[in-house]
């Protein structure tokens, strides 16, 4: 996994996306091929916006109420929270490049 | 300096392609696309890609690929291709406001899953619609849900949701299914798999949620409404031609057209490989197979040209 990104659990999922600094929730698993494609972009991402986003990663196997509250139906699906809401969600793979462009208005 | 060969794709052709064309010191340009590594990061086991006697999964069997190109110096650039211009030599693609140039192609950028697109459909991905099992299935445990299809991967993907769906439901427009017959007899003979012949889905239903579907009889034009949490879209391929539309001769249906058991398009120096071109075999071990021929065939194509 990549050492910028975050991990994060069921227990405590509240506090992880409560900042104003916006949290960039990977939803994934093990058996997920497309979300592979997502930890080398997910992660320059962290690396290249430290300090303006966090970038957490919620493995749904080990995960299922969070799963639940926020309907996950799709993997890999990214929600964006700030302030503990949901301001932007992403279902399906996608380029680096495409990600940023979408996340642009967070990333001032 | 334009690149020697420049390959749009990462499924099995492109990858080959990319260790043929490496081990040849042609240095090649990768550009792999969004869904890097094609359509076997999708799948389970791969249980008939030859040297792997215990089966393989599909993204480890890709990964491996990878390695083994970039092991020879493959240089890969993690885009989709946005526009191409072949009218000249050197060939120029887009990605983005990028622009690479390459005195050879070699395309391989596979095939994606058919929408049916009706109403309800693109507004509910990922709220319930979806076109792959193996990646969504695990959220509907004791769901019930639709497939909706008749060949050989509506049977698969009927059978592999019944490991969480309660009940599973699949909608055909025909009173019979094209799919293998050992396929065939596996769903049918499926407790907890229904079957509704003759009929289509005209509409997926649901606010923020799948919560059904519309579906009408084609022999009655009867329309009711069924109710279900999912549906699992599984009516075939369409090539990724879209960027070569009007480039490249393309047949009916949007495959490239090539001369028969080649690679090569109607484009001298562009070459076709993997299901982009073939809508027969559509298998891991022939994209691959085709992947080294167009390889071998832009390798002697530049000997004669340069
Ligand atoms: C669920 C499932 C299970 C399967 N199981 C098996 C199996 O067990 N055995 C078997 O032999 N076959 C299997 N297949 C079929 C096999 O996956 C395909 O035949 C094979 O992947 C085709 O390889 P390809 O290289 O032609 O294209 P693909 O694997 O489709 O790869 C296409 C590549 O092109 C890229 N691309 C597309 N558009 C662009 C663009 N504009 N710019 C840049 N890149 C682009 C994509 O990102 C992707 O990397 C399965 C298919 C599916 C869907």
């Amino acid at each position: 996994m990549g050492q910028n990104t975050i991990t994060v659990t069921d227990s405590g999922f509240a506090d992880a996306i409560a900042s104003e600094t916006p949290t960039l929730v990977d939803f994934w698993a093990e058996w997920c091929g497309p979300c592979k494609v997502m930890d080398g972009p997910l992660n320059e991402i962290a690396g290249e916006n430290s300090g303006k986003l966090t970038v957490a990663k919620l493995n749904v196997d080990e995960n299922p109420a969070t799963m639940g509250s926020y309907t996950v139906m799709s993997i890999p699906t990214l929600i964006l929270f700030q302030g503990g809401e949901e301001k932007q969600r992403f279902v399906g793979a996608r380029s680096k490049e495409q990600l940023i462009s979408e996340l642009a208005d967070y990333l001032q | 300096m334009a690149e020697k060969v420049l390959i749009i794709g990462s499924g099995p052709a492109g990858l080959t392609a990319a260790i043929y064309a490496a081990r040849a010191e042609l240095e090649p340009l990768m550009i792999e696309g969004v869904e890097r590594g094609g359509q076997l990061m999708i799948t389970t086991d791969v249980e008939n890609y030859p040297g792997f006697s215990d089966g393989i999964m599909g993204p480890e069997l890709m990964e491996q690929m990878r390695k083994q190109a970039e092991r020879f110096g493959t240089r890969i650039v993690s885009s989709d291709v946005t526009a191409v211009d072949f009218s000249e030599q050197p060939f120029k693609v887009s990605v983005g406001s990028d622009e690479y140039t390459a005195d050879s192609i070699i395309i391989s950028t596979g095939a994606s899953a058919r929408w049916l697109g009706i109403e309800g459909e693109a507004r509910l991905r990922g709220y319930g619609v979806s076109a792959c099992a193996t990646c969504d299935g695990f959220f509907f445990k004791e769901k019930e849900l639709i497939v909706v299809g008749g060949g050989d991967t509506a049977m698969e993907e009927a059978l592999f949701l019944t490991k969480f769906a309660s009940k599973v439901t699949i909608i055909h427009r025909r009173d019979e299914f094209r799919a293998s017959p050992i396929m065939v007899k596996r769903a049918v003979n499926h407790p907890n798999i229904d079957i509704i012949w003759d009929s289509v889905v005209e509409e997926v239903l649901g606010d923020t949620l799948v919560t059904g579907a519309l579906i009408r009889n084609v022999k009655t034009d009867e329309v009711t409404t069924f109710n279900a949490d999912g549906i699992f879209i599984a009516i075939g391929h369409v090539p990724n031609t879209k960027v070569f539309d009007g480039v490249l001769d393309l047949d009916d249906t949007g495959y490239i057209v090539t001369e028969p058991g080649t690679p090569v398009t109607s484009i001298t120096g562009v070459f076709a490989a993997g299901d982009v071109t073939d809508k027969i075999y559509r298998q891991a071990v022939t994209a691959a197979g085709m992947g080294c021929q167009a390889a071998l065939d832009a390798a002697r194509f530049l000997d004669e040209t340069t």
